[in-house]
């Protein structure tokens, strides 16, 4: 007791909050993991059936399911998997195992994510890159010219991409870009020893598909948390101050925006890494939506189940991110009575 | 005139293709051999060497490994013949020839096979090839807890022995004359042994290209093996071969020209695509087929008259027009595609005749009696629609079907071979002995028309056993000629179409004028065997 006493005086409040955070981000992750594992378990076919195909005779499957341990108790094998994880091994494929005798040749499952993890973080990072500074811009100049004809063209435009699902997005970017101009490539098969530049000009067109559909997320939450300021005392004490309208904007109001930007923006963020396997099948980009989609079409659990648990963190930290900054740029949660 | 002048004419260019055939057949060669010294001739003096050859490909998983006891889809077939050699290969124009073998020699039941490997064969690491090789690359796929695809069409092999440096003694259990088809399967890839047994993970063979990178579920890369032994094959420089799961995605890629062949292109779009000036759409009536198996053990199939009423009720022709879109051919109820060597030609066409279905029916004592055909889409793309024009067209004839559509999920085990007539496909074997015996035979697990008992169905398996240790030709051709009549009149499979493989090639692209039907991509060999004009 004394102990939490010292810690709740030594801490500063921002810190605190953080580590509060993160601790629930864990518990959230675990609760996932039992979810994620329980749920894996309810689900009809077995992979020795799967992979041994129409003709598996009873005692094959049995061998198979021993060999993967899939004959233990569903607890026995959680805590397992459990404990791997946290000791960062995530266990190894069901398939890719050897056709011939008891030799196991399967691939660890990092060493299968890691290399489509780096191409998701890739393509999520060049859409961010463009996409967040662009929305941000077209949101902060929309609400300072609002009602304009500026405002309403853009309003109109990143409601129009995002009303169309993205994979016709993605095939009218490749009938103009790709097709009519030869500007880009259509396929965006990228390897690993492909240079950094050649690596951008392949996933253009995927960036900017997934650019052109998150962007009017962002901007119009970014426009509605400037206008709703706009209405607020201090606004007017600035006007009356003399602060010219995009001082007023960019010194007074967006400080107080940050919150509601930056939470749709991590939303956002989030999305570009766990939501993209559409546009990954368009381009053939190979992404971890892909390889979780064909880990699930051959029901290689481990697979499915590493997939899964990226995307989770993935969502917790970048959530987690996002209270961060709203906590840091508002001034009333950062000194709380 | 003889042989060699027509092909000095036909080098010359004096003769066509057409005229070749006709005069060499004047002169007492068969159609398909005059077709193969044409092909050795005059198209192998005309592919050019060179290019960075793409091909995209709808297959591909992330799970695929080297190991050929593994492969099962075209993507690793593609793979595999260009970076290996088997035994004995099916050549373009569908004929078994010996490949790594040089020559075989079998016993008079068929059941003992002495074959010469070829010599001054290299792998890719140096290693000379031998009989060793081939020892270690078979009992790979054989052996207790073996998970190899091909296990099961090895096991009437009982021993193996070496003979000599170049040469292995095979003993069977039965007699099968179709041993070296078996050992031309995609999976029986002859690879270089270590310790005694076959070294897949270095990824060497003895093929024309060899291995650079390979990215499971991506792409794979080849440079030419500039050792390659065998002449006239291997033409292109260096080939990447890349996963296009999504069929839009492959589409677009050879219209932007991003590679050079697809496969499996849309029936629904290739009319599209064929607008492409760049273009060129080229299809192969391969062994696919699309069946509605009427199982004989329950009513109401148990009786002849019904099977044949429904087989006379099935207008062919409406559904490849509306189901294949006219990619396809019609099928004469039986399995053996005119890709098999012993496709049964002679037989007459079964056609649309509602009257003689009508007449079957009232035979039967079944007319407007209501019959449940079980479809889903799981058995083949189009497989409700044509249920139902099965059950329109049958419905002239006085014949009631019931269209009953079972979920997806699970069909190819609640459905499939348990309900008494249902949708189904079938990707085909390359001989006759090994698609009865898949799917036909009273023994086989998979025998789905469960055609078993009766004067026909004793006969028909007695001549498929006799047949595979038949060694002479003609008698053999016979005796499957029978089988397929057979299954055509007594069996319970109604086998209405066979699908086309439907390709699209980029004008550079070049090729023999016959090109193999057993698999996709002439016979998955595009690689060895196109050329960039």
């Amino acid at each position: 007791m004394a102990n939490k006493g010292g810690v709740k005086a030594v801490l500063h409040p921002v810190v605190r909050t953080i580590l509060q955070r993160l601790g629930l981000g864990l518990i959230t992750l675990f609760v996932v993991s039992l979810i994620l594992f329980s749920s894996i378990e309810f689900l009809p076919g077995d992979f020795g059936e799967a992979v041994l195909g129409q003709a598996a005779l009873p005692e094959t499957v049995a061998a198979f399911r021993k060999e993967l341990g899939l004959d233990l108790p569903v607890h026995e094998r959680y805590f397992d998997w459990l404990g791997g994880i946290l000791t960062g091994d995530m266990g190894n494929s069901f398939s890719g195992r050897g056709s011939s005798g008891g030799t196991d040749r399967s691939r660890p499952v990092i060493e299968l994510l890691a290399p489509r993890l780096a191409n998701t973080l890739f393509l999520a990072s060049m859409a961010a890159i463009i996409s967040v500074p662009l929305a941000l811009f077209l949101g902060i100049t929309a609400a300072l010219y609002r009602g304009s004809i500026y405002d309403r063209m853009v309003n109109a435009m990143t409601l129009t991409t995002i009303s169309f699902p993205e994979f016709f997005v993605a095939y009218l970017l490749i009938l103009v870009l790709s097709s009519f101009t030869k500007l880009f490539p259509s396929l965006a098969n990228i390897g690993p020893d492909v240079d950094f530049w050649e690596r951008v000009y392949l996933t253009a067109l995927p960036a900017l598909t997934l650019t052109l559909v998150i962007v009017a997320h962002m901007m119009r939450m970014t426009r509605a948390a400037i206008i709703n300021l706009m209405a607020s005392p201090y606004i007017e004490m600035a006007e009356l101050k003399g602060a010219s309208k995009s001082e007023i904007i960019l010194q007074h109001a967006l400080p107080n925006a940050w919150a509601p930007i930056v939470t749709v923006i991590a939303f956002n963020l989030a999305y570009l890494v766990v939501g993209v396997v559409v546009v990954e099948v368009v381009f053939v980009y190979p992404g971890v939506g892909q390889l979780m989609v064909d880990a699930v079409t051959t029901r290689d659990v481990p697979v499915v189940q590493g997939c899964a648990m990226i995307f989770a963190a993935t969502y917790i930290l970048l959530n987690l991110f996002a209270d961060i900054i709203s906590i840091i740029t508002n001034p009333r949660l950062l000194h709380p009575r | 005139m003889d042989i060699k002048d027509l092909e000095k004419a036909a080098k010359a260019g004096k003769l066509g293709r057409r005229e070749f055939i006709k005069r060499a057949g004047a002169l007492g060669i068969a159609a398909p051999f005059a077709a193969t010294l044409l092909s050795q001739s005059v198209q192998a003096a005309m592919p050019k060497k060179g290019g960075y050859f793409k091909l995209g490909v709808g297959h591909g998983s992330t799970t695929d490994t080297l190991d050929p006891g593994t492969h099962e889809n075209g993507f690793m077939s593609d793979t595999v013949y260009a970076y290996a050699n088997h035994l004995f290969e099916v050549d373009n124009t569908q004929k078994l020839v010996p490949e790594l073998a040089e020559s075989f020699e079998a016993s008079k039941d068929a059941k003992t096979w002495v074959i010469k490997l070829r010599k001054g064969v290299e792998f890719h690491n140096g290693k000379s090839f031998g009989a060793e090789d081939v020892i270690a690359s078979i009992n790979h796929h054989r052996g207790e807890g073996s998970k190899s695809a091909s296990k099961s069409l090895l096991d009437p092999l009982v021993e193996m022995k070496k003979t000599g440096s170049h040469e292995v003694t095979f003993q069977l259990s039965a007699g099968n004359a179709d041993f070296p088809y078996i050992l031309s399967d995609y999976h029986l890839a002859i690879l270089p042994e270590m310790n005694g047994k076959m070294d897949w993970q270095a990824g060497y063979g003895t093929g024309g290209y060899i291995i650079e990178k390979f990215e499971p579920g991506v792409r794979i890369q080849f440079k030419r093996n500039p050792n390659y032994w065998k002449a006239g094959r291997a033409h292109f420089d260096e080939v990447e071969v890349i996963s296009l799961i999504d069929v839009t995605a492959r589409q677009n890629a050879a219209m932007n020209e991003e590679v050079h062949v697809i496969d499996r292109v849309d029936p629904k779009t290739v009319h599209l695509l064929s607008r492409n000036p760049k273009i060129r759409i080229l299809e192969t009536t391969g062994t696919l087929h699309y069946t509605m198996p009427m199982r004989v053990d329950q009513a109401p199939f148990d009786n002849y008259d019904v099977r044949m009423a429904l087989k006379l009720a099935v207008d062919r022709e409406a559904l490849v027009k509306k189901i294949l879109l006219g990619h396809g051919a019609v099928g004469n109820d039986h399995p053996i595609s005119t890709a098999n060597p012993y496709h049964n030609g002679e037989m007459p066409q079964r056609k649309y005749d509602p009257d003689k279905a009508r007449f079957h029916i009232k035979k039967a004592g079944m007319e407007n009696q209501q019959i449940d055909l079980s479809t889903s889409e799981a058995a083949f793309s189009g497989a409700v629609d044509a249920a139902l024009l099965v059950k329109d067209t049958a419905a002239k004839a006085g014949i009631n079907i019931n269209v009953v559509r079972e979920p997806k999920d699970g069909y190819w085990s609640n459905v499939w071979n348990k309900k008494a007539w249902c949708t189904c496909y079938w990707g085909g074997r390359p001989t006759e002995d090994w698609m009865f015996t898949t799917a036909y035979v009273k023994e086989s697990k998979w025998n789905d028309t469960a055609w078993t008992t009766g004067d026909a169905a004793d006969r028909f398996n007695e001549l498929v056993v006799a047949a595979r240790s038949e060694l002479d030709t003609d008698k053999r051709r016979t005796m499957y000629n029978e089988c397929q009549q057979l299954v055509n009149d007594d069996g319970g499979a109604l086998i209405p179409m066979f699908a086309n493989y439907i390709m699209a090639l980029n004008n550079k692209i070049a090729h023999d004028d016959v090109v193999a039907g057993n698999w996709d991509k002439d016979g998955n060999k595009a690689i060895e065997r196109w050329w960039f004009a």
